[in-house]
């Protein structure tokens, strides 16, 4: 009998207990299911809210177009100023295509001057103009120093390539191949120095004969 | 001095189009750029975009980094600390997006090419033994049927021609690696003699011709291309003339 009412007598006891350690529990399981719910919130709505950009959607700069000036040496027609432009394509960081068009107008030939006789050429026929295509490699890539802080990204080049020179009234097929320095002041600006050899056939004093017309040029040229 | 000042004419939309670039560059910076997680151990950063530039930096796994522009096969990216370098290809597809996924980078493959609308090319060979240059540009209508058009420039000894020309092609095994075509078509040959020859004469025909040539998938927007040709012009003295022609080169689809 004593032993009854001692359990019930501890039961009561214990009742408030359990009930507020029930209550605990179930207050701990609604923190966690808020700070489940805030968690959940925070995943679908970020707080720093950015703005998706696809990597497909990245500005690739692998084309470049570019003025130049420089020297033209017409074989026999004196050297003169070059104009021209160019625009190129970044297949890889070692292979480029370009195109090139440039201009010159040719002066007399030592000839002309000496005998005083009737020009070879009409002025329109002096002018000389070029177009071709190239296939240009990174020989030599790597970096320019510039003083102590700085560091500018430059690349040694060979380029040959086919085309067509407008000279002397004809259009002559045209072999150039030459070397170039290209320096990256930005990621998108390059200055650009070349030295081509312009090779054709010319028939103009009779016999057919091949001539080497050496080029040198600076440019500036943009990447995009 | 005409002459010249044709020249600084001709130079004066080239000077126009650098300084709209050179404005136009600066409203890049305000630009927000895509994020990614590294997800292998590290990934290297270059100082310039080609695998001969010496690594500086490495960022490690579960940092984040900004991609802001490519050059080829390089990325480059900032890190949170500001650093920017370069990341190959290979090493920019171990990265997550934001999103969680591993970062895919869309590059044109073999399949692309059997899906292509547009291809320019440009051409080297040899025109009834003179050498020549054609470009051209071709529109797919299905994989086995295109049209194009192009236009080739002949410099012989004798005499310098144009050559505009229209074609069907056929191509029958689109998806192979090597893969043959059949063209047929009509052109317009314009021949100039030179000048330093007796007759001075231009003469312009018509031509048809038919042709077989083989196109293989290179990398990414690339094909290489060779055909040969046989052209028979319909010249107007009733005295037809058939020429051969070899040409190759490559050409970019999209």
């Amino acid at each position: 009998m004593e032993g009854r009412l001692r359990i019930l007598l501890l039961s009561a006891l214990c009742m408030p207990c359990l009930w507020s350690a029930a209550a605990l529990a179930a207050e701990d399981s609604t923190d966690q299911v808020a700070e489940q719910q805030v968690a959940e919130q925070q995943v679908i709505q970020p707080q720093i809210d950015r703005r998706e950009v696809g990597i497909d959607e990245i500005d690739s700069e692998d084309f470049e177009v570019s003025v130049f000036g420089g020297l033209f040496s017409a074989e026999d027609f004196g050297t003169n100023a070059v104009i021209g432009a160019r625009v190129a394509y970044h297949v890889t960081e070692g292979i480029f295509f370009e195109a090139t068009y440039g201009r010159s107008t040719t002066t007399e030939t030592s000839y002309e001057r000496l005998s005083g006789g009737a020009p070879l050429l009409t002025d329109e026929e002096r002018i000389l103009s070029y177009y071709n295509v190239s296939l240009g490699y990174n020989l030599l890539p790597g970096e320019t120093f510039v003083s102590r802080n700085w560091a500018f990204r430059s690349a040694l080049y060979v380029i040959g390539g086919a085309g067509s020179t407008t000279f002397a009234g004809d259009d002559r097929f045209t072999i150039n191949f030459g070397v170039g320095y290209r320096f990256l002041a930005t990621d998108w600006l390059a200055i650009h120095l070349d030295m081509r050899d312009h090779v054709f056939d010319i028939d103009l004093l009779g016999d057919n004969k091949t001539v080497h017309n050496l080029e040198t040029t600076a440019g500036l040229s943009i990447f995009f | 001095m005409i002459v010249r000042t044709r020249q600084a004419i001709s130079t004066l939309p080239w000077i126009a189009l650098l300084m709209l670039l050179l404005a136009a560059a600066p409203a890049q910076a305000t630009e927000e750029y895509a994020l990614l997680q590294v997800a292998d151990p590290f990934i290297e950063l270059h100082t310039g975009p080609g695998a001969g530039y010496p690594v500086f930096h490495v960022v490690d796994r579960a940092d984040f980094i900004e991609v802001l522009k490519r050059k080829t096969d390089w990325f480059k990216v900032r890190t949170p600390d500001g650093k920017r370098g370069w990341v190959a290809r290979t090493q920019l597809e171990k990265t997550l997006t934001t999103s969680g996924e591993s970062t895919h980078l869309k590059e044109p493959a073999l399949g692309d090419f059997s899906q292509r609308r547009w291809e320019f090319g440009l051409l080297g060979g040899v025109f009834n033994n003179a050498p020549q240059i054609s470009i051209y540009g071709g529109y797919a209508f299905n994989e086995n049927l295109s049209a194009e058009l192009s236009a080739s420039q002949v410099l012989g000894d004798y005499s310098s021609s144009y050559l505009f020309n229209v074609n069907l092609l056929s191509q029958p095994f689109p998806r192979w690696r090597v893969s043959p075509f059949f063209s047929l078509g009509g052109g317009y040959l314009s021949t100039q003699p030179r000048t330093t020859l007796v007759p001075p004469e231009d003469r312009n025909d018509f031509t048809a011709h038919v042709g077989l040539g083989l196109r293989t998938w290179l990398s990414r927007r690339f094909v290489l291309r060779a055909e040969f040709n046989r052209y028979i012009t319909f010249s107007s003295d009733d005295n037809n003339e058939e020429f051969k022609e070899w040409k190759a080169g490559f050409a970019f689809f999209f």
